[in-house]
C-alpha cells in the first residue's frame, strides 16, 4: 500500500501548496517544453520571432528618441539603452498577457484532471523567460557592437533585475489568471493595462527625467521600473536608487503574496467556472 | 484493512440560475445595486447534484457506479479526483489516483504521437523516468508504432484513442477513477482494453472505480456496483443484483406510457391512448430472453368513421441503430376503413431475432399512399432483451461478446460428401 493520502474537504484554510507543486514539477517543464515546440513547428521562423519583437521596436525607438525628440541617456547610447529595458519590459508582457490568458485555455484540461493549477500560468511565465534568454543574447551582442562596457557589479545586478522582473510578473499573472477565470472582463482588461503600464515604467526614458515630483514619486513605485534600473546600473556606471529599487521589490513582493492567495482560493472554483 | 476509497456525508451543491458558468463584472454590480432596494435577499435557486454520499471501496476492489443521467455519477468521480471541491462532507483517499474522465486529455496536435505520449503521460501523473522505461509497451499496446513521429493531426480519431488508452492503461496509480472511456474504438480494441484494465486490477491489486452506462461492461468488469439515483446511493452490492434492480426500476418506467388526453393527431381523427410491452400471456413486462416473443399493444380512439390507415413500429437499438421497421400490411388490405370506437392493436416480434441489450420501440398509425402520418412516438416504450442460457437460442453454449444486430436461429444443414 503506498503511503499517499489525501483528504478531501470543502474549500478551508489557505495554504501555499508548495510541497504538492515540488511533487509535480516535471509538469512546469513539459508544459513549457509544449509551448515552446509547438510555437516552434507553428511559425516558420520559430525561435526568431522572439528577437524580432524587440529588435524592431528598438529601431522605431531610436529613430524617434535619438535624432528627434531627445532623451538624455548620458554616455549610454539610445540603442543600448532602450533595448535593456525592451527585454525586461518584453518578459514581464508576454509572461503576463500569456498567464492571465492560460486558465481559460487549459479549461478542457482543468475539467478533466487533477494537478496543482498553479504550474499553469507559472509555465507560462517560464516560456516568456525562453524568450528573454534569447534577446538577452541578443543585447549582449548589441553591447559588444556599440563597445559598452559595463561595471564587474553587473554579475549581480543583472541577475537581480531580472529575478525581480520574474517574481513581479509571476505575482500579476497569477493574479490575472485567477480574476479573469471568474471575471471574463479581465481578458479586455488587461492588454490595456500593460499598454498603460509600458508609458509608467521607465523604457523608453529614464525615470530620473521626470519634471514633476508627484509624478516621479507615483512611478517610483512600479516594480518594473526597479527591475530596469537594477539592470541599468552597471551600464550607466552609477549608484543604485535605492529608494526606486527597494519600493518596487516590495510592490513586486505584494504582489506575489497577494496573486498566490487570490489564486489558491479561486482555482477550486476553476472546473466549475472555466 | 483501510478502505482505499472512504467517503463521508459528501455532498455538492449547485446553483441553477446561472445561465453562464463564469461571473461578468456587470452581473455583480448590477446584482449589489438591485439588492440594496430589495429588502429581503432573493432565494437562489441551489439543488444538490450529491447528498449525503457514505461509501467506503475496499483495495483491489472492482466498483461500478451507475445510474441515470444526471444522477451525479460523473460529479462524483470529479469529487473523488480533486476537480471540484465538495460542499460538504469529506473524503479520504489512500494511494495515488490516476483519472480517466477522458482519454487524451492534452493531447496537442501539433506534436507526434510520441512527444505526445510524454506529455500526456506527465499530465496523467506519470514521471519522466516512469515514461522512459514504459515507452515502448505504450507503443506497442497503441498499435500505432508506424505513425509513432507523424504529428498527432494526421492520426485518424480510431488512432488517437488507441494511443490515448496506451498511456492511461501504464498509470502506475493504485486507484484509477475511469469514466466511460471503453465505450470508444472498435470492439476488438475495447476488448484488448477491458483486458487490460482486469489485469491491472486483479494482477496488480489496483482499485478501480468504474462509470458507465454500458451496463454489459459493467457487468464484465466490475464486483459490485452503486445505484446512484438524485445525487444519493440507493444502494450497493453485487453487480448482477444491483443492475437488475437499476434495470428493473428504470424499465418499469418505460415499458408502458399513458397518455391522460390522448396523443391526437392533427385533424383530431384519432388518439393514442395507451401503450405497452407484454410477454405471451399478456402480462405487462419489460425483460425478455432471446428466444422469447416480444408483445407490443397500443390502445386508440378513432373519432371520425370510415378512417383509413395502418400500423407502424420501428426498433432501435442501445447504439440507437434501427434496427427494423414493420408496418401493417395486412390492416391496409383486409380491413380498410375504421368506424368510430376505441380499438386495441397488438404486434408480435418474434423469437430469436433481437440479441441482447436494450431496444427503444417508436409507434405509428399512418397512411402509406399517399404517405400521411397521424401520430407516431418516435420512443415510446423500451425494454430489455437478455440470454436465458437454458434454452436453444443462436448464441447455444458461447458465452463471449457476441456482436451482431439481430440473433436469428438459423438452420444447418450437414451432408457427408465423401
Amino acid at each position: 500500500m503506498s503511503s499517499f493520502i489525501y483528504y478531501i474537504k470543502p474549500p478551508g484554510r489557505f495554504t501555499a501548496g508548495l510541497k504538492e507543486l515540488w511533487q509535480y514539477r516535471e509538469l512546469f517543464y513539459f508544459f513549457t517544453w509544449r509551448d515552446i515546440k509547438v510555437r516552434y513547428k507553428q511559425t516558420s521562423l520559430g525561435i526568431l520571432w522572439a528577437l524580432i519583437q524587440p529588435l524592431a521596436m528598438m529601431a522605431l525607438f531610436t529613430l524617434l528618441f535619438s535624432k528627434g525628440w531627445s532623451i538624455n541617456t548620458g554616455a549610454l547610447p539610445y540603442p543600448i539603452f532602450v533595448l535593456s529595458g525592451l527585454i525586461l519590459w518584453g518578459l514581464f508582457h508576454s509572461a503576463v498577457s500569456h498567464a492571465s490568458e492560460s486558465i481559460i485555455q487549459h479549461s478542457a484540461i482543468i475539467r478533466k484532471i487533477y494537478f496543482p493549477r498553479l504550474i499553469i500560468p507559472g509555465s507560462a511565465v517560464l516560456v516568456a523567460f525562453f524568450d528573454f534568454i534569447m534577446g538577452f543574447l541578443a543585447f549582449l551582442i548589441f553591447c559588444i557592437i556599440y563597445q559598452q562596457s559595463f561595471s564587474w557589479q553587473a554579475m549581480i545586478l543583472f541577475p537581480a533585475g531580472i529575478l525581480l522582473v520574474l517574481i513581479t510578473a509571476t505575482g500579476a499573472g497569477i493574479l490575472l489568471a485567477g480574476l479573469t477565470a471568474k471575471y471574463r472582463d479581465f481578458r479586455y482588461t488587461v492588454p490595456f493595462l500593460l499598454q498603460f503600464l509600458f508609458f509608467a515604467t521607465q523604457v523608453i526614458y529614464p525615470i530620473h527625467q521626470i519634471r514633476q515630483p508627484w509624478l516621479k514619486t507615483i512611478l517610483s513605485f512600479n516594480p518594473v521600473s526597479a527591475s530596469i534600473e537594477l539592470f541599468r546600473a552597471p551600464l550607466f556606471h552609477t549608484a543604485l536608487d535605492w529608494t526606486l529599487v527597494l519600493q518596487g521589490t516590495a510592490v513586486s513582493i505584494v504582489l506575489l503574496f497577494t496573486g498566490i492567495y487570490f489564486f489558491r482560493k479561486t482555482e477550486v472554483y476553476f472546473a466549475d467556472l472555466a | 484493512m483501510q478502505a482505499a476509497i472512504e467517503i463521508r456525508n459528501l455532498g455538492k451543491q449547485y446553483k441553477l440560475a446561472a445561465a453562464e458558468p463564469y461571473i461578468a463584472l456587470r452581473d455583480i454590480i448590477s446584482g449589489t445595486v438591485k439588492n440594496m432596494f430589495r429588502h429581503r435577499q432573493q432565494q437562489d435557486d441551489k439543488f444538490w447534484a450529491l447528498r449525503d454520499i457514505n461509501l467506503d471501496i475496499q483495495p483491489g476492489e472492482r466498483v461500478g457506479i451507475i445510474g441515470r443521467n444526471g444522477a451525479g455519477k460523473s460529479t462524483l468521480l470529479k469529487i473523488i479526483s480533486r476537480i471540484i471541491p465538495p460542499t460538504t462532507g469529506e473524503a479520504t483517499i489512500r494511494g495515488r489516483v490516476g483519472s480517466l474522465l477522458e482519454v487524451g486529455t492534452g493531447f496537442h496536435p501539433e506534436l507526434t504521437g510520441r512527444e505526445n505520449i510524454y506529455l500526456n503521460g506527465s499530465i496523467l501523473g506519470l514521471k519522466k523516468a516512469d515514461i522512459n522505461r514504459q515507452l515502448d509497451a505504450i507503443i506497442d499496446f497503441s498499435g500505432v508504432s508506424k505513425f509513432i513521429d507523424t504529428p498527432l493531426k494526421h492520426y485518424s480519431s480510431g488512432m488517437q484513442m488507441r494511443l490515448a488508452f496506451a498511456v492511461a492503461s501504464h498509470l502506475e496509480s493504485e486507484i484509477l477513477l475511469i469514466d466511460e472511456v471503453l465505450a470508444v474504438g472498435d470492439l476488438e480494441f475495447q476488448k484488448k482494453c477491458v483486458q487490460k484494465m482486469e489485469e491491472l486490477s486483479t494482477g496488480q491489486g489496483r482499485t478501480v472505480v468504474f462509470v458507465s452506462h454500458n451496463l454489459d461492461s459493467i457487468r464484465n468488469f466490475c464486483q459490485h456496483c452503486i445505484l446512484l439515483h438524485e445525487g444519493q446511493v440507493i444502494n450497493k452490492g453485487e453487480t448482477g443484483m444491483i443492475i437488475n434492480q437499476y434495470v428493473s426500476a428504470h424499465l418499469n418506467t418505460l415499458s408502458e406510457k399513458n397518455w391522460e388526453k390522448g396523443l391526437v393527431s392533427e385533424n383530431n381523427e384519432v388518439s393514442l391512448r395507451k401503450i405497452w410491452v407484454h410477454n405471451q400471456l399478456g402480462e405487462s413486462c419489460a425483460r425478455f430472453d432471446t428466444t422469447e416473443k416480444i408483445g407490443i399493444t397500443a390502445e386508440y380512439e378513432v373519432r371520425e368513421d370510415h378512417l383509413k390507415f395502418s400500423h407502424g413500429l420501428n426498433i432501435y437499438n442501445q447504439e440507437q441503430v434501427n434496427v427494423f421497421n414493420a408496418h401493417d400490411t395486412k390492416d391496409i388490405m383486409e380491413q380498410g376503413k375504421k368506424e368510430k370506437g376505441l380499438y386495441r392493436v397488438t404486434v408480435w416480434i418474434p423469437g430469436n431475432l433481437l440479441p441482447e441489450g436494450l431496444f427503444d420501440t417508436g409507434f405509428a398509425l399512418f397512411n402509406p399512399q399517399p404517405l400521411d402520418i397521424l401520430v407516431h412516438d418516435q420512443r415510446a416504450l423500451t425494454f430489455e432483451v437478455y440470454t436465458d442460457f437454458n434454452k436453444p437460442s443462436a448464441r447455444g453454449r458461447y458465452a463471449e461478446h457476441f456482436p451482431g444486430i439481430v440473433r436469428p436461429l438459423l438452420d444447418w444443414e450437414l451432408n457427408k460428401t465423401s
